[in-house]
């Protein structure tokens, strides 16, 4: 249920950066680790919902998952945690400590480009 | 065109944070997060530990729930401050909401304030809220399988509390899987076992917590924040 707050937040940011440059958003890239993960699924209907009434509606939302690292306290390898093997797979030593998890971010969004119809206003392109 | 930013997410919810954060550490106050699923026993807990420790340690609790002021009633009855935040519907506590409850509780001269979460094990774990601690409490009857089912909550934990022991005859629930399960995304949280109902282990929980309030000294430069252990810590 936190992918509630996180598409408003999501929104939110996109729609200030749409002020700032004007154009239309058509997709959006957002990563989390893995205590923080995202479910897909009810993300995407978060932001879908979250977006109706706003100039988001319709865009893209792609999700990036990025691994969390642990570091083998025994032998110093660090490697990707899987939590149904949580060994390390080098020496499968299990006393190990976690990097920190990626956070959420909003990575990247993606505008209309100047050419596309509904761009607004910037001043190189109209008329010619 | 494309727009790199790397903003993070809950940006507004960790400035606030920080916010509390500095707030508690400016005053010495020890600030404790609990989060449990729903009739764990928290508040069982906060009460008796308020009963217990009140005349060792000035205390205050921040209630969350969807409904009702049923919680702080509770708390107040047994003798400590309370206020109550009422979500509406939402299934976890902000930092926001914490840092207006804080005014309300009068909380610059307390030793420590609990903040007993919304009764959840996924999304509560997601949002700092500007706390020192957090305490995971698992209640026996819940299962012995929730800390592998619900990881990110327990990783996050400083101490996690098995509690309701005192059933721990009529119900299956194999302690050493939780300890194994929790130690597989949390390899050095203390597991302390209590009964909050019955009083059983729970002066091991006074002795931790005592501990952590003496580590605790007013400072004037602002302390880590739990960064890392999950994101928004």
């Amino acid at each position: 249920m936190h992918e509630t707050a996180v598409a408003q937040s999501v929104i939110e940011t996109i729609l200030a950066e749409m002020r700032k440059i004007g154009r239309r958003p058509v997709a959006a890239r957002i990563s989390c680790g893995q205590f923080n993960a995202l479910n897909d699924e009810v993300m995407r209907f978060a932001f879908e919902v979250a977006a109706q009434d706003t100039s988001c509606r319709g865009m893209r939302l792609e999700i990036r998952h990025v691994p969390l690292q642990a570091r083998c306290e025994g032998c110093g390898r660090t490697f990707a945690f899987n939590i149904h093997e949580a060994r390390c797979p080098g020496c499968g030593s299990e006393a190990f400590a976690f990097l920190p998890d990626a956070p959420l971010l909003l990575e990247e969004i993606e505008f209309e480009d100047e050419s596309d119809d509904e761009g607004v206003s910037e001043q190189t392109d109209p008329g010619s | 065109m494309k727009v790199s930013l790397n903003r993070r997410i809950l940006d507004r919810n960790e400035q606030c944070a920080a916010q509390n954060r500095a707030f508690f550490a400016e005053r010495g106050v020890l600030c404790v997060n609990v989060i449990s699923s729903p009739g764990s026993g928290k508040t069982t807990l906060l009460s008796r530990t308020v009963t217990d420790l009140g005349a060792k340690l000035r205390m205050g609790v921040i209630e969350g729930d969807i409904k009702t002021d049923t919680d702080a009633q509770k708390i107040r009855a047994a003798g400590a401050r309370a206020v109550q935040i009422e979500t509406e519907g939402a299934c976890h506590l902000s930092a926001v909401q914490v840092a207006e409850a804080l005014r309300a509780l009068d909380a610059a001269d307390l030793d420590v304030v609990f903040i007993e979460n919304v009764g959840n094990l996924v999304c509560p774990s997601a949002f700092d809220l500007g706390e020192d601690l957090r305490v995971v409490v698992l209640s026996v009857p819940e299962g012995d399988d929730k800390p592998i089912k619900y990881p990110g909550t327990f990783a996050g934990a400083d101490i996690v509390l098995v509690n309701k022991v005192d059933l721990l005859e009529h119900i299956a629930f194999d302690l050493d899987r939780v300890r194994t399960d929790v130690h597989k995304v949390n390899p050095h949280a203390p597991i302390l076992t209590v009964s909050a109902l019955t009083g059983t282990g729970m002066t091991d929980w006074y002795d931790w917590l005592r501990g952590r309030k003496a580590s605790r000294q007013p400072s004037t430069d602002q302390t880590e924040s739990h960064e890392g252990k999950t994101e928004s810590r």
